[in-house]
């Protein structure tokens, strides 16, 4: 679906005349693959390149150096932009500022318009995505009354509506509250169950890649680490150092290693730690 | 509260003014602009009183929200009136004092010029009061269309409208935010002369307008992300379609212009005061 | 020496159709030198309360006292008691304006009738108080990091030396490097200037660790106030008003269900391994 092959870019600096002053590396060659269906979440500070490297993704950005392809597409490949645009879709962090209708129902159909969908077609989409993020009761709501995890749902079902293959969530939850966080997550995690989209979450929440399929850890515009949730987490040194938040069950885990208990690595959820005590404790 | 302002004046019902095509609304507005100037005398007035107490009556919203609008030109209406009373010559000096004088006719001209701005104001009134802004947008690029080949950016401009409307409240509502910040560390606002209430202002109008540019930059790059690439080759989600009604109310309205035009002419003479 | 709140209401948009309460009859004491937590979801009046203790909104009826002086009173001076009591609000940084760091933090006590030398030396005391070195007194605000930022506007309301000084999410959109930072320096402060801190919050786990004393805000009213660990014994209630205890709270509830006996009221990650270890070990 989505395949990264040595992506490096760097921001350009100019200087009042417009030559370039100074380039700083956003990216530092990356490669990855993502696989269509996958949920991949893609972890990492403010500055770790994790925004840059999504924003390729939609061709917003193109690589400086390597090439990053889109369904075989070559993002670079000029002729093909918008058939990028379309096929990966992007949600932002700040809900405010990506919703340009002021009527939900209208926001949502903006996509469509855009593409040439013909009118009926595109009241079609509207209804259906608006539905599957289940936001269709507020379709005639000004997106102004609404919360910040109601509009992102908006956003992400205007994104739908373009019939994308493939979405890129860049930190929808930053702004966020946690019960407008949970149903941002759970919306994202619905759609890749069930309607088979791959979806890509770049956060750095580390509740909220826990159920990821796979996750990439960025750091310095370079990918550290790869794995399942459950090989990223049993690394509590390695993710601490990098000062990245760790779940409190794995914590839990890792302090009572240190206090000589015997525990298996990489526990994430609190069921797993306490399955494992009482089994602990009954052998004792 | 302030995230209320999308909506503009606009008073939800249900009525045949309401569902009128906002093409038809915003050309009646003209029309009745335009008659407002052409009617002669008393009875040029009289029909358009007639005309624009049938619209109000079947806009259904109640009259008190029509007149909200007249406060905000009554310091030009007064202005007006005033001008007129005092300057014009007549041939009957119905009151004198110094270099000021009323006559007949400033005191004629002067009720004319009233009733023709207060009409102007109900006139439009209804239309805003019944037509939301999203709508009246949408109506407006159709309406200009014609001009896109004198390359006039018809379809940019009502983008530009149109996310104005959607944006208007937010930025409303972070300038308070913003003001109360600056106040919680020190910032007056109210107390000075005019230039001390200027400089005052700086803490506030640079954060908003840094504001302002970052969410322009991220709206920008977020349209750009749903494909959006000018006004060529889109469709419509909400197309405007005329209607019977529709056809009715031109109808309805051109036949008042012209009643205006004949009638007002071949009635002059029957009115007084003219 | 204290801020008292006595039957505070407040109603947004009285007589319109818009009404709404947003403060219930109210009563709070914060003693001088306390850290307090103010905890609470989205519209839950936390943010509406916090502006009333320093004059921004006025109650509609009842009292606020500030060391005993009614802040409604003829003789009371706003002013004096916005100086006295400092807030910072959500994303302060987005109130920063001027051209260098340095002179941004002079606006307060500029405001509050200090000379430029006096403005100055507050501000730079200010500002290393929330870690910014001398190296960005020169640089302009906005070249800054958003945590350097974000430090930056939480000086400019440190300039003017308040003696309660109140923080609304001061930790949202950061990430986790970012919010520990921020955390552990308003914290240092609390402690080594003995001010009182008020600490507004939507994240139980990010305050439990710092804060002696937890309210709860639910619809204008405040439904607990107490330490943190009396606060998380109503785990279940504050689970339907929308919030959480922290996950270590779930996992001693749960273990002790299992009939495991071990002390539920840890609330740290530390707390919660050595009562562990202690309960394994105890049979041994």
């Amino acid at each position: 679906m989505i395949k990264a092959e040595k992506v490096t870019f760097d921001y350009e600096r100019l200087d009042e005349e417009g030559n370039v002053e100074s380039t700083k590396r956003a990216v530092d060659g990356v490669s990855l693959e993502v696989r269509s269906g996958e949920f991949i979440a893609i972890l990492g500070h403010n500055g770790s390149g994790k925004s840059t490297l999504a924003k390729h993704i939609n061709a917003i950005l193109t690589p400086t150096e390597g090439t990053l392809w889109v369904d075989g597409m070559d993002t670079k490949d000029p002729d093909r932009l918008w058939d990028i645009r379309q096929d990966a879709g992007m949600v932002f962090q700040n809900p405010d500022n990506q919703i340009i209708g002021t009527v939900v129902e209208e926001d949502v159909g903006f996509g469509p318009e855009n593409l040439g969908v013909p009118t009926e077609e595109i009241w079609k989409r509207v209804e259906e995505s608006l539905s599957a993020v289940g936001m269709l009761k507020y379709r005639r709501h000004s997106p102004n009354k609404l919360s910040g995890g109601q509009k992102q749902r908006v956003a992400i079902a205007g994104v739908m509506a373009m019939r994308p293959r493939c979405i890129v969530l860049d930190e929808p939850t930053a702004m966020l509250d946690p019960h407008g966080r949970k149903s941002v997550i759970d919306t994202a995690r619905k759609l890749n169950r069930g309607e088979h989209m791959t979806i890509i979450l770049i956060t750095h929440y580390m509740e909220e890649v826990i159920q990821a399929d796979r996750i990439f850890v960025m750091d310095d515009g370079r990918v550290v680490m790869e794995g399942t949730p459950k090989e990223i987490f049993s690394q509590v040194e390695r993710l601490k150092e990098l000062r990245l938040d760790v779940p409190q069950a794995t914590l839990v885990a890792y302090e009572l290693q240190k206090r000589g208990i015997p525990l298996p690595d990489g526990i994430l959820q609190k069921e797993e730690l306490v399955e494992e005590l009482c089994r602990l404790k009954s052998k004792m | 509260m302030l995230r209320d302002i999308t909506l503009g004046q606009y008073y939800p019902a249900k009525s045949v003014i309401h569902q009128l095509d906002p093409r038809v609304k915003l050309v009646t507005t003209m029309i009745f602009i335009i008659s407002l100037f052409v009617a002669k005398g008393a009875a040029g007035y009289v029909i358009a009183t007639v005309f624009l107490a049938a619209v109000i009556r079947m806009s259904k919203v109640p009259f008190r929200f029509m007149t909200k609008g007249l406060k905000a030109i009554m310091m030009l209406l007064l202005v007006t009136v005033a001008f007129n009373l005092f300057l014009i010559d007549g041939d009957v000096v119905l009151w004198r004092f110094g270099f000021l004088r009323i006559t007949d006719k400033g005191v004629r001209t002067a009720i004319f010029m009233a009733v023709r701005l207060i009409y102007l104001i109900l006139g439009s009134s209804v239309m805003t009061l019944t037509t939301t802004p999203n709508d009246l947008t949408d109506g407006l690029e159709k309406l200009l269309g014609p001009l896109k080949v004198l390359r006039v950016p018809v379809h940019e401009i009502s983008m530009i409208m149109s996310i104005a409307l959607r944006f208007i409240p937010i930025l409303l509502e972070e300038t308070d935010k913003i003001m109360k910040a600056q106040i919680a560390r020190g910032a007056d606002f109210e107390s000075g002369n005019l230039i001390q209430k200027a400089k005052a202002m700086v803490p506030l109008l640079v954060p908003l307008f840094i504001s302002a540019f970052r969410r322009a930059n991220d709206l920008a790059m977020a349209m750009e992300a749903r494909c959006y690439r000018g006004g060529e080759g889109r469709t419509k989600m909400k197309p405007l379609h005329y209607e019977s009604r529709d056809r009715m109310a031109y109808a309805v309205v051109w036949g008042y212009l012209a009643v205006m035009i004949v009638a007002g002419r071949l009635l002059a003479g029957y009115f007084p005061f003219s | 020496m204290s801020l008292k709140v006595k039957n505070v209401n407040y109603v947004y948009s009285e007589g319109t159709a818009y009404e709404m309460t947003a403060l219930k009859d109210v009563n709070l004491e914060i003693p001088d030198g306390q850290f307090v937590g103010l905890i609470g979801h989205t519209g839950s009046g936390k943010s509406t309360l916090v502006q009333h203790l320093n004059g921004l909104i006025r109650a509609t009826s009842g009292k606020i006292y500030y060391n005993g002086k009614d802040i409604y009173g003829e003789s009371f001076s706003m002013k004096e008691l916005r100086s006295k009591v400092g807030l910072v609000f959500q994303y302060p940084e987005h109130q920063l304006f001027e051209t260098d760091v340095l002179t941004d933090v002079c606006f307060g006590p500029k405001n509050l009738g200090f000379t430029k030398e006096e403005a100055e030396k507050k501000a730079k005391e200010a500002l290393r108080m929330v870690g910014m070195g001398e190296e960005y007194d020169a640089s302009s605000p906005f070249e800054l990091s958003g945590g350097q930022k974000r430090r930056v506007a939480i000086a400019g309301v440190l300039a003017m030396e308040p003696e309660v000084l109140i923080l609304d999410e001061p930790t949202a959109g950061l990430d986790p490097r970012g919010r520990d930072e921020i955390l552990d320096q308003i914290s240092l402060l609390q402690k080594e200037r003995g001010i009182t801190v008020v600490l507004v919050s939507h994240s139980m786990e990010d305050v439990a660790r710092y804060v002696e004393r937890i309210i709860v805000m639910n619809h204008g009213e405040v439904r607990f106030d107490g330490a943190p660990r009396e606060v998380f014994r109503h785990y279940r209630e504050l689970e339907e008003i929308g919030l959480a205890a922290p996950q270590t709270t779930y996992l001693m509830q749960e273990l002790k269900e299992r009939g495991a006996d071990v002390d539920t009221e840890a609330t740290t990650v530390e707390e919660a391994a050595d009562a562990i270890a202690a309960w394994l070990r105890k049979t041994c």
